[in-house]
């Protein structure tokens, strides 16, 4: 499935739901369910701070695509964690690249993208697409 | 004078405001507070009547605003009892004047020198005296708290030496609340001969203080948390201690005469106001204390004990639920976690629920450090909240606790 296509069907996933407080109890289950990452990849150096929650974002190339893992100390944090990695793990560099994230506002969550929020997810997706960057480089030599 | 608190809920436009679809419920109080509408109008007023710049102009304007800022400077002066209104410079807030200090100790500390700070200062209470002490080679000393987020006294009488040269402490933790015993900091840092400078930031719309009294050296503090206007704040310190510091910034206002050889500089407290200042901002720092006033800090302290009692009581009946700052002196904070529940969760939850609470590490990361903890949820509460308002804060706290759980 391509980025695009994924961000569709997570849009039309949410339309289901008719109020904040069953969109936060699904990411809530997601937060809660999924193993996002290897606890030997929970290190310092993919650790990305943020004032409120922590972020760990682990990439690896694995033939052409780049499989990101990740998580979170925050619950609602992991769970945008899990639809994010939904979206952009498993794909090729290039698409990562040219990709966006307006998803995230049509689907409500919109305000836990904002800087002011700092936690950290604002920061993963810019690391998202560094690894992305780095991936194609590697893979055009 | 009976405390109504439904009458003075209308002096605030903001708290009929909406959030999320519910009415806000404000308990972010430590951050910033609320303004009354009669703060709102001194500002325009003043921009749309008698806008000039001050100390200058010998036109009717200049005069007039001159006039009404120097007001302000002596309503600060007699709220706190200080023995001049020239020692009582306007800054741009609590920050800005623990700096002004700092850089001028930067001059008269010498290596080997010791300054003394408390264990739950807020980082802007460590960082101006980490930088200090690196310039100066003078050594960083930390009173140690206890469990219940209370300074161990007498740790810091091992502190104090001849070596000693200034005390910095908080008033009121941001982050625990606790009031900590200034008075007595500050006779004990006297008998060494050692300056105090006391962060007042939250304290003083919470308890009164005297600054003669106390015989506080230095006293800071912002009008943004005592219902005035953000980028306002004064530094108050003894005439002597002011005189022997030297300026801050260079600039217009700040000096007696200028040639290109040398400059003198202008006396109190113009030494360290350099530039056209906040001239708004402390006209309506002036309207927000007599606001404040006409209700009076007593009463305003007791009424938010009153609300701190009934809100602790309330969330210790949730079960995993751990307050931070446990002292018996605090003011109306309560910082608090829930087992195995993460502050910005809870946060975000009750964000939802239109309730304005911090979560977060409150720019205090070494009480975060002493606790073991990421950060806490803090619900700080002002005169003008409501039991109503903390009933709905303890359902948002057990909804968002069922549903994170």
């Amino acid at each position: 499935m391509t980025i695009e296509s994924i961000q569709e069907e997570i849009i039309d996933e949410f339309s289901m739901f008719d109020d904040w407080m069953q969109r936060y109890e699904y990411m809530i289950d997601l937060g809660k369910s999924i193993p996002l990452i290897q606890d030997s990849n929970k290190t310092d150096e993919n650790l990305i701070k943020g004032c409120q929650s922590k972020v760990w974002l682990n990439a690896e190339l694995k033939e052409d695509k780049v499989a990101f893992t990740a998580d979170s100390d925050a619950i609602i944090t992991k769970g945008i964690i899990a639809i994010l990695l939904r979206v952009f793990s498993d794909k090729k560099p290039k698409e990562i690249l040219a990709a966006n994230t307006n998803f995230i506002d049509e689907i409500g969550l919109k305000d836990h993208l904002s800087p002011t929020r700092a936690n950290g997810l604002v920061s993963m997706i810019k690391q998202i697409k560094l690894y992305a960057l780095a991936y194609e480089t590697q893979l055009k030599k | 004078m009976s405390f109504d608190v439904q009458k003075i809920r209308l002096d605030f436009p903001i708290l009929q405001r909406k959030v999320n679809g519910y009415p806000l419920v404000y308990f972010d109080n430590a951050a910033t507070s609320q303004k009354p509408q009669i703060v709102i109008d001194s500002i325009v007023d003043y921009y749309s009547n008698y806008n000039s710049n001050i100390h200058r102009g010998v036109h009717a304007l200049s005069q007039e605003a001159t006039d009404v800022y120097e007001l302000a400077r002596k309503k600060i002066q007699h709220h706190f009892n200080a023995k001049h209104s020239h020692e009582i410079i306007f800054t741009s807030g609590t920050t800005h004047g623990i700096n002004i200090v700092a850089s001028g100790y930067s001059k008269l500390l010498k290596k080997g020198d010791e300054i003394i700070v408390s264990a739950m200062e807020h980082h802007s209470n460590i960082v101006p005296w980490q930088m200090l002490c690196e310039e100066t080679g003078a050594v960083l000393k930390v009173i140690p708290m206890n469990e219940e987020g209370v300074l161990i006294m007498s740790e810091y009488d091992n502190l104090l030496s001849s070596k000693t040269k200034l005390v910095f402490v908080n008033h009121v933790s941001n982050a625990l609340g606790t009031i900590n015993p200034i008075k007595e900091i500050i006779e004990k840092a006297h008998q060494y001969d050692a300056k105090v400078l006391v962060d007042g930031a939250q304290a003083c719309s919470h308890i009164s203080s005297n600054f003669q009294d106390l015989d506080v050296d230095f006293y800071v503090a912002s009008a943004h948390k005592m219902c005035g206007p953000t980028g306002v704040g004064f530094l108050y310190g003894k005439s002597d201690l002011l005189n022997d510091l030297p300026p801050y910034q260079g600039g217009g206002e700040m000096i007696k005469e200028v040639t290109f050889k040398k400059t003198t500089y202008a006396d109190l407290p113009h030494k360290f106001e350099a530039g056209t200042p906040n001239i708004s901002g402390g006209i309506a720092f002036g309207v927000a204390l007599d606001y404040l006033n006409a209700i009076g800090i007593d009463a305003i302290n007791s009424f938010e004990n009153e609300l701190l009692d009934y809100a602790t009581q309330k969330l210790l009946e949730i079960e995993g639920l751990k307050i931070y700052g446990t002292g018996k002196n605090k003011t109306a904070v309560i910082s608090f976690n829930i087992d195995g529940i993460h502050p910005y969760d809870i946060g975000t939850i009750v964000d939802k629920l239109g309730i304005a609470v911090r979560t977060g590490h409150h720019c205090a990361q070494p009480i975060m450090e002493f606790f073991k903890i990421p950060g806490t949820v803090r619900a700080s509460f002002a005169f003008y909240n409501t039991k109503t308002e903390i009933d709905n804060f303890i359902e948002a706290i057990k909804k968002a606790k069922m549903m994170l759980s």
